[in-house]
């Protein structure tokens, strides 16, 4: 399966090479669409393909590491 | 006529033929619908807006639908109240309310978006309509598709107030409570989005839902004697409003509708959820998510989708955006209420508090002509006000006891 999501980084997190140990840690691909790094945020739009139990293995792992993730959609529920 | 071009990607400007579907697929930035203005040219008169019907549809040709709507034809077209008495009160010349409280028919802004959104997933041939919702959207969603014919499915948080529930439930929805954070119930709602073949109204049609928004600057423009007003004070979830109200204004002057005033946008939070009022003070353009704990419910996204746009529509057209606590947020609903007998829910306190700062700081000028769009009716939020009333005094079935009490009051 393949699910689109953003990860925004914070001051501490946006000098590691996150994107890079996830591909090494899971069997998942990682398809960067869109980013933009500052010296205090870090916003990348990522593709990730793979079994959906790895996917969802790699996104609790990027929660873990201070990264927060959201679906593309972002803000399903409104007022 | 129609003259609806494409949908357009605001980060790369790829363009996609018009479908159910609402991020690029290049650099998964948001589609908007692009128009052909030229083809209006001559034909698009005051006069014929006029001529029609007074619901939001007497622009369909600014909105994204093919001929006629079908879902939510009386909506829109609410007041536009000139509010003498909170001049008064605020000291400033000319303040406007556009009174989106007593829209039709669920009560908040959301009747219009929800209207364009379901016109067009019936022409997409969609036969169930769903949202993701904390109140407004929910009664929204399912009172118009009631009314359309069109199966619906309500998501809420499990632990929404009874009111709410009730408010969408009423319609014969299927209501859908989910349990976990806010995050969880999010993911959970654009996998759905993205498995079944539901019109979700602020996923996979939110290019058309968002500009079923314009319709209120549309109308502020016409019920000024077609001028657009000096400033607008826009209260923020997502950003979008704030964006939609940029447009219609910029689309009116493109059309010669009206004159370009050199319109300024300020954008309205609560304290306890800020990122895009927080962005712009710091004259920064990035948002940073944050956790929102704020009793204005219904702008409570932590992580706001159109939170970069409206931050730049602020900050292009020369306005400025405020945040406001819980207890100035009260005191502005019955400010609102007392002044000029608009009972709006939360977000209409953050709105008019919102702007009772900004005149105070000078950031609005006090001489010039100001509009504040109030989005949701306040009989929907009635928790946050219930300790703010005077509670009524009892007395018997007793003249004289009535006596003592004017008396007290100063009644002659």
């Amino acid at each position: 399966m393949k699910l689109r999501v953003y990860l925004t980084f914070n001051q501490q997190n946006v000098t590691e090479p996150v994107i890079w140990k996830l591909g090494r840690a899971f069997d998942v691909i990682t398809n960067i669409r869109t980013a933009e790094v500052r010296e205090n945020m870090g916003l990348v739009g990522l593709e990730l393909e793979g079994k959906s139990e790895d996917i969802e293995a790699a996104v609790q792992w990027l929660g873990e590491q201070g990264v927060h993730v959201e679906p593309i959609e972002q803000n399903v529920i409104e007022g | 006529m129609n003259i609806v071009r494409a949908l357009k990607c605001r980060e790369c400007g790829q363009e996609y033929e018009i479908q159910p579907t609402h991020v690029c697929e290049f650099c998964f930035g948001p589609l908007e619908v692009v128009y052909d203005y030229e083809k209006l040219e001559g034909f698009f008169t005051r006069e014929l807006i006029e001529s029609r019907p007074q619901t939001m549809w007497r622009y369909k040709e600014l909105l994204p639908i093919n001929g006629e709507p079908t879902v939510g034809v009386q909506n829109g077209f609410t007041p536009l109240v000139r509010a003498k008495n909170l001049e008064k009160a605020l000291g400033v010349s000319e303040l406007y309310i556009k009174n989106d409280s007593v829209c039709y028919p669920t009560l908040s802004f959301k009747d219009r978006v929800v209207s364009v959104a379901l016109s067009k997933a019936v022409e997409f041939g969609f036969k169930t309509v769903a949202c993701a919702s904390t109140g407004n959207l929910a009664g929204s969603v399912a009172a118009n598709a009631a009314a359309a014919g069109l199966e619906s499915y309500v998501f809420i948080p499990h632990d929404l107030e009874q009111g709410k529930v009730l408010g969408a439930g009423i319609f014969g929805t299927k209501i859908i409570g989910i349990t976990g954070e806010y995050d969880d119930v999010n993911r959970l709602c654009s996998e759905v989005a993205g498995k079944y073949g539901w019109a979700f109204v602020n996923v996979n049609v939110r290019p058309f839902y968002a500009e079923g928004s314009k319709s209120l600057g549309y109308e502020m423009m016409e019920q000024l004697g077609w001028k657009a007003p000096k400033h607008v004070v826009v209260p923020m979830a997502s950003g979008s409003l704030c964006t939609k109200v940029a447009k219609s204004i910029n689309e009116f002057i493109k059309l010669g509708l009206v004159e370009d005033n050199g319109t300024a946008i300020y954008g309205a939070q609560a304290t306890g959820c800020s990122p895009i009022a927080k962005s712009v003070k710091e004259g920064s353009d990035l948002i940073h998510p944050v956790r929102a704990k704020t009793i204005a419910k219904s702008l409570a996204i932590g992580n706001p989708a159109d939170g970069y746009y409206a931050n730049r529509v602020i900050r292009e057209t020369g306005g400025w955006a405020e945040d406001v606590s819980d207890e100035e947020v009260v005191a502005a609903m019955r400010l609102l209420a007392e002044t000029e007998g608009i009972f709006a829910e939360t977000a209409g306190g953050v709105t008019l508090g919102c702007a009772r700062k900004m005149i105070e700081s000078g950031k609005l000028p006090r001489d010039e002509s100001i509009v504040l769009c109030i989005t949701g009716n306040g009989l929907k939020t009635q928790e946050a006000v219930v300790d703010a009333i005077d509670k009524p005094r009892i007395i018997s079935a007793s003249l004289k006891e009535f006596d003592i009490l004017a008396e007290a009051d100063g009644v002659k």
